[in-house]
């Protein structure tokens, strides 16, 4: 198994998150995260999908997700030549003598601190799953009292868009 | 944006743009006319060339029965369960090449549905579905008879839709049109809010189908026909695998063109039954679970196999991996999704198949311009000793009864290729498979992908109204008969002059035949008690007289031929034959279920030797 990061881009419509998803679990496809967000064309929503599957059954279901009608375009972005973020937000408690330590800690991995109170810090971090993954391993020496944590987001480096040639033919999309 | 002109009337799927941008069609005037969304919905019916619809109505839908009573274009056919609506459009459909339609309320109309609309997803066959939902308003508030149907069928439709606003009804009226008969046919479900069929709107039929993210398949690929072409001019055992994809296509002609110039052993699966005349010399049948031996052996020994609209189902290919191991694999597709799904491909081609032969032929000629034509002899000596050796047949009933296998052969015999026949599931599907030729394409309709008991009767009603000048057969178990036998009704009221051969082994027949073959003749729940030396419950004849058919029975070999042209004589109504058979008879050759297609056996406890060219 390994993980593959998809991006599908979408027709703005209600319910196509469902078909989406629905493709995935059907086949008993352990969906990792899951993102949904607007486009720079108001009628696109593009969803990324990180998901933990073979190289064979992902061609499928890749195939399978082309021919949903909603579904304009898939691309697989692969971890070297794309950008991938995840955004991490983590309720900690702590008193004045552990403050210090823990700022520190937000520091190191250039994370910020968005809410305080006397006896609890909110913390913020954005990057890749990796780096977020090693903040919490560092975080978990406290008492941290929630986490939430957003699906990855993903876009390819360069300066080629993935919507520029896209979705304006029927037959662009096919794998 | 991918434009096209939206559906025009009963254009048929394949001639039907497949390009991008099309100019606006003509004809229909593009008034803004005033009226209700039930009536923009039947108007739109109208519009995408629908001519007849089964449904039932109730609360939801009740709006779009008013106008519809007063269409001059569309009959309605009032069907007695809505699963029998849905068979019967597939039927329709499936007879005719044309999209089948059905119309049902919202929550028990519409989940009565969902058996039909999952077996045309399956089978590939355009489907409509019209179903009520109730008032926008109470969507989610588990109204009376709300389901989300939508929701339900999402993944066995091959595109749904809810409609709120009565403005968007013709929009996803031709869209639904579209969808179902583009690219690979499927069932398409269109759920109207009961406020958006009462509600003012005003209608105008859309010009273009815009459809960004719709693929109606691509054309062939130049350089992988090429590949083809070489491997079918140079292969030493070339058994090309027809699949329902051909039927689908309307591809029989250049099947037939592809056949002969190739010389390639032809085998046709379930769903293909009739894409190649029986009567080819080099047809060998069906291969498969109940196959022929010498078209399971076919496969078995190909170097090359053409799959041709097929999709490598596991009733086809036995245990996948010793299927067909020798061979390369060319494989044709119009859906990009079935290419490699569970066969590894050597050669893909995605298009229609109609697409695909016109390229393959004359690229095949080329290839023979240049290498000759391949040297076959050696192989057809196999094929034919194959053939002669196993042929389909079977052994006399030692009950004395009749046996189903003679039944159906003469049911084929005397009605002649012209006929329809439509089949429920189990043994008498399988062997109205085997033992009637079938000389025409769209001549043979059964629920092959999902299995429906129960299809037989609906599906054979919408095939008379579709293709009202032919006779039309239905085959049918005693079981899969009274699942669905309501639509007679339908039929005797609505002048539907169907014709029923119910085989009627007193059993549910396949499983009886696993349960003799795999469970120790522990018949666990399989005796329906309506043949011989029961209490026969139902009386089929009764019950058929009792729904305004004429109803026959017939309990000896002797009789066969006499009932037989009984029943072809009978035109006014529909007909009902009981034939009461032996309920020991099974479906042989046999390829037992997860095993290897070389494991097939010619009859109980008979393996073909086949390892003579080996």
């Amino acid at each position: 198994m390994g993980k593959h990061t998809l991006s599908v881009l979408v027709e703005n419509k209600p319910g196509v998150l469902a078909r989406v998803a629905g493709l995935f679990s059907r086949r008993a496809f352990n969906i990792h995260s899951l993102a949904v967000g607007q486009t720079e064309h108001p009628d696109v929503s593009r969803i990324t999908v990180v998901v933990d599957v073979d190289e064979f059954p992902l061609e499928h279901v890749t195939k399978q997700l082309n021919k949903l009608v909603n579904v304009l375009k898939i691309v697989e972005l692969e971890q070297e030549r794309s950008v991938q973020r995840d955004l991490l937000l983590v309720k900690v408690r702590v008193d004045a003598r552990l403050r210090t330590e823990v700022l520190q800690i937000v520091d190191l991995f250039r994370a910020k601190v968005v809410d305080v109170a006397s006896d609890s810090l909110i913390i913020e971090a954005v990057g890749a799953p990796e780096k977020l993954d090693a903040l919490m391993v560092a975080l978990n020496a406290y008492d941290v009292r929630e986490i939430v944590q957003s699906g990855t987001v993903a876009i390819g480096r360069g300066p080629r868009s993935i919507t520029e040639r896209g979705f304006d033919r029927a037959t662009a999309h096919i794998a | 944006m991918a434009q096209v002109k939206a559906p025009k009337p009963s254009a048929p799927a394949q001639n039907a743009p497949s390009a991008h941008t099309t100019p606006v069609s003509g004809g229909s005037a593009q008034v803004r006319e005033e009226m209700n969304g039930a009536q923009s919905l039947i108007r739109s019916l109208e519009q995408a060339g629908a001519t007849d619809i089964f449904g039932l109505p109730g609360g939801a839908i009740l709006p779009a029965y008013d106008p519809l009573m007063d269409s001059t274009i569309l009959r309605h056919i009032l069907v007695r369960h809505e699963q029998g609506a849905g068979h019967a459009a597939q039927g329709y459909a499936h007879a005719t090449g044309r999209p089948g339609v059905c119309i049902a309320t919202s929550g028990p109309g519409a989940t009565n549905l969902v058996t039909p609309i999952a077996d045309a997803n399956m089978d590939s066959i355009p489907l409509v579905a019209i179903t009520g939902q109730v008032g926008a308003a109470m969507i989610g508030t588990d109204a009376f008879q709300e389901a989300d149907i939508v929701g339900i069928t999402q993944p066995i439709t091959k595109h749904n839709m809810l409609v709120t606003n009565p403005d968007d009804i013709p929009r996803a009226v031709a869209e639904a049109f579209y969808i179902a008969t583009h690219g690979r046919p499927g069932p398409v479900l269109v759920d109207i809010a009961k406020s958006a069929l009462q509600e003012r709107t005003h209608f105008s039929w859309p010009t273009t189908i815009d459809l960004p993210g719709f693929n109606a398949g691509a054309k062939p690929h130049a350089k992988t026909i090429q590949e083809a072409a070489r491997l079918l001019a140079t292969a030493r055992r070339p058994v090309l695998y027809v699949g329902g994809g051909v039927i689908r296509s309307g591809a029989s002609a250049g099947l037939r063109k592809l056949t002969d110039l190739s010389g390639a052993a032809v085998v046709t699966t379930l769903m293909a039954r009739g894409a190649l005349p029986d009567s080819h010399p080099q047809h060998l049948g069906m291969p498969g679970m109940h196959g022929t031996v010498a078209a399971v052996a076919a496969l078995q020994k190909a170097d090359l196999v053409v799959a041709l609209g097929a999709r490598f189902d596991d009733r086809v290919t036995g245990k996948l991996e010793s299927f067909a191991p020798l061979a390369t694999i060319v494989h044709a597709d119009i859906d990009p999704a079935e290419i490699g799904k569970n066969r590894k491909v050597d050669v893909p081609i995605v298009g229609d198949l109609k697409d695909v032969f016109a390229a393959l032929v004359p690229a095949l000629k080329e290839e023979h311009l240049k290498h000759g034509k391949p040297d076959l002899e050696a192989w057809w000596v196999q094929l034919d000793d194959w053939r002669d050796t196993y042929q389909l047949g079977f052994t006399p009933t030692e009950d004395g009864h009749s046996s189903p296998q003679h039944v159906i052969q003469r049911l084929g015999e005397i009605s002649g290729p012209e006929t329809i026949f439509t089949a429920g599931v189990g043994q008498h599907q399988m062997w109205a498979s085997q033992f009637i030729k079938y000389e025409r394409p769209n001549s043979w309709i059964n629920s092959g992908g999902l299995g429906t008991m129960g299809f037989s009767v609906p599906a054979a009603m919408g095939a008379k109204v579709g293709e009202p000048d032919r006779t039309v057969w239905a085959i049918d178990g005693d079981g899969c008969f009274q699942m669905t036998n309501q639509e007679l009704v339908t039929c005797a009221l609505n002048e539907i002059p169907i014709k029923v051969a119910i085989i009627n082994n007193s059993s549910l027949g396949m499983v009886r035949q696993w349960q003799t073959l795999f469970y120790n003749q522990r018949y666990s729940f399989t005796d329906l008690n309506t043949g011989h030396g029961t209490r026969r419950i139902p009386d089929f004849v009764k019950l058929a007289e009792s729904m305004g058919c004429a109803g026959l029975r017939c309990e000896t070999d002797a009789d066969v031929d006499a009932t037989i042209k009984r029943a072809m004589e009978i035109n006014d109504q529909p007909v009902v034959v009981d034939f009461t058979v032996s309920r020991d008879a099974m479906v042989w050759p046999m390829v037992a279920a997860g095993t290897s297609n070389d494991e097939i056996q010619y009859a109980k406890g008979i393996a073909p030797k086949w390892d003579r060219e080996d």
